[in-house]
């Protein structure tokens, strides 16, 4: 196998599987639009990254992680309805990213390398990134699940029972705006929140509990990722997006069979 | 504060920008009573009970209670996601460190060991009720505090869910505070009764409380044959806003069935 389809498989499995859990807090905290605000402001990172001439991986994820903390700060303003406010730094945050990439007239950045992925394109330090980051996301999803679990079911009363409500918040954006930057690479900025709420909207049909819902969403996700390269490599369509088609392609299964669940 | 007290507020304003949506309350919540909150719809009744909480802190005033006071919570409605597959059991098991055993037997103390294995999208509203009083009971409260539990309940159901939560006080020795709409239904099963419209009209026993002329301002006369019995004068009346409008001091008379703070 060409190294580039090993990097490329390995790369995408491994979004795969921190997205799983990670994506189903998206869909049970209702975070899609969140999600897509963070990727949106990926491109400003890379503007940044080329001006100041940084690593790209680690502007990228500075800049969501710094986008997270003034998302989180702004919520608790009453001015603007959230979902204006996403809507506002989501496209603003593109658009910026788009102006300041092409006013850096001496580089050329491929634009829709970061719109839409490059999963063929994956280098070991991109490895690395996704390996690093990811191990370390999903440590800290392990350590934290139980209160995460119970905020997501009513933070009111699970700062009565004692949780941290406002730290265990924060600290869910920050692991999907980690996520978020590690996932770029692979389908890039416009397609990252498919990739966390596809699998695991499809997996709530085959789950009994929040657990299950995770493990099986990063099963489904990294199926996906198998599916994806495999027509990319075969019908030579684009990598990223036809990771995303594979994964509509088992929600649409999914939600036409007749499942009975128990919960 | 008082041995016999769990909670003591005193003279506590919450204001929300010019809002002022408690204004001046002065209360106790005494060891092993059932305290009920009653009063209209933005009266403040939720707002006082997320201040006794913790959840919200005041303007100005005082609300003490001990650091380690254990309180068991039941929000008013909890919508959890269909997309968040939980059943009964570990919905209980994200809340404290509690053994199966202790799970099985909160469920059983509210009557609802039926419900362990199933969706929590699949109860009732009288069942939901069930199994947060469940949640709420694994902390093993000192205070217990319920947020309109009754809502979504047919009258039966209420009835028989009041009776359970002072079968509750009983066997688990806790106090409760809880908000409800209805004081015929509750007044059976509580020791204390506080009629909140932003301020405190009036409190004292269930029935004091529902032949007082503040309360029946409010809700409405309950049975015409009372009225008589405890008419009496306010220092205040309300306009339509629910300000406060003092009287003329001729006409002021303090009323001793009333432990109102005026």
């Amino acid at each position: 196998m060409a190294d580039f389809l090993l990097f490329a498989l390995l790369g995408g499995v491994g979004v795969a599987l921190v997205a799983g859990p990670l994506g189903s807090f998206v869909v049970w905290r209702r975070m899609a639009y969140f999600g897509d605000t963070l990727a949106h402001s990926a491109l400003l990172g890379i503007a940044v990254g080329v001006l100041f001439d940084i690593n790209f991986n680690l502007a990228v994820v500075s800049c969501c992680v710094i986008l997270a903390l003034i998302l989180v700060s702004l919520q608790r303003q009453k001015l603007v309805a959230t979902d204006t406010l996403l809507g506002i730094m989501a496209h603003s945050s593109l658009s910026l990213g788009l102006v300041a990439v092409a006013l850096l007239d001496d580089v050329r950045v491929d634009l829709m390398e970061y719109l839409f992925g490059d999963l063929l394109a994956i280098t070991p330090d991109d490895l690395l990134w996704i390996y690093g980051g990811g191990g370390i996301v999903m440590l800290l999803i392990w350590r934290l699940w139980n209160p995460l679990l119970a905020v997501t079911i009513n933070e009111e009363l699970a700062q009565v029972e004692g949780v941290p409500v406002t730290r265990i918040r924060l600290a869910l954006m920050l692991l999907i705006g980690v996520v978020i930057a590690i996932a770029m690479k692979v389908v890039g900025i416009l397609l990252i929140t498919s990739l966390l709420i596809i699998p695991a909207a499809s997996a709530r049909r085959l789950a009994n509990s929040p657990e299950q819902m995770a493990v099986i969403a990063s099963l489904l996700g990294v199926v996906a990722v198998f599916l994806g390269l495999y027509a990319s490599w075969n019908f030579d369509t684009p990598a990223g997006p036809s990771v995303v088609v594979a994964a509509l392609a088992q929600f649409l299964l999914l939600y036409s069979l007749p499942i009975r669940r128990s919960a | 504060m008082s041995p016999a007290n769990l909670v003591e507020i005193t003279n506590l304003n919450i204001h929300f920008g010019a809002n002022r949506v408690i204004d001046n309350v002065s209360m106790a919540l005494k060891q092993g009573e059932i305290t009920t909150l009653i009063g209209p719809n933005g009266a403040g009744k939720t707002t006082l009970v997320k201040a006794v909480l913790g959840l919200l802190s005041p303007t100005s005033g005082m609300i003490n209670r001990s650091p380690t006071l254990r309180i068991g919570y039941m929000p008013q409605k909890l919508q959890i996601d269909t997309t968040f597959p939980l059943t009964v059991e570990r919905f209980l098991k994200t809340a404290a460190f509690a053994s199966a055993e202790d799970r099985l037997q909160a469920l059983q103390s509210v009557r609802a060991e039926a419900l362990l294995k199933q969706s929590v999208h699949s109860l009732s509203g009288g069942e939901m009720q069930r199994v947060l009083l469940a949640r709420a009971l694994l902390r093993k409260p000192e205070l217990l505090v319920l947020d309109e539990p009754a809502q979504g309940v047919d009258i039966n159901g209420q009835i028989e869910l009041y009776n359970l939560i002072a079968s509750i006080r009983d066997r688990y020795n806790c106090s409760v505070l809880m908000i409800s709409h209805d004081l015929h239904l509750v007044m059976a099963a509580t020791d204390q009764v506080i009629c909140l419209n932003r301020h405190i009209c009036c409190s004292g026993h269930p029935e004091q409380v529902s032949t007082d002329p503040s309360y029946i301002e409010l809700f409405g006369v309950p049975g015409a044959e009372n009225l008589a019995l405890y008419s009496h004068h306010h220092n205040h009346q309300h306009n339509e806003h629910g300000d406060i409008v003092p009287l003329d001091d001729d006409q002021e008379h303090d009323h001793s069935s009333c432990g109102g703070h005026h």
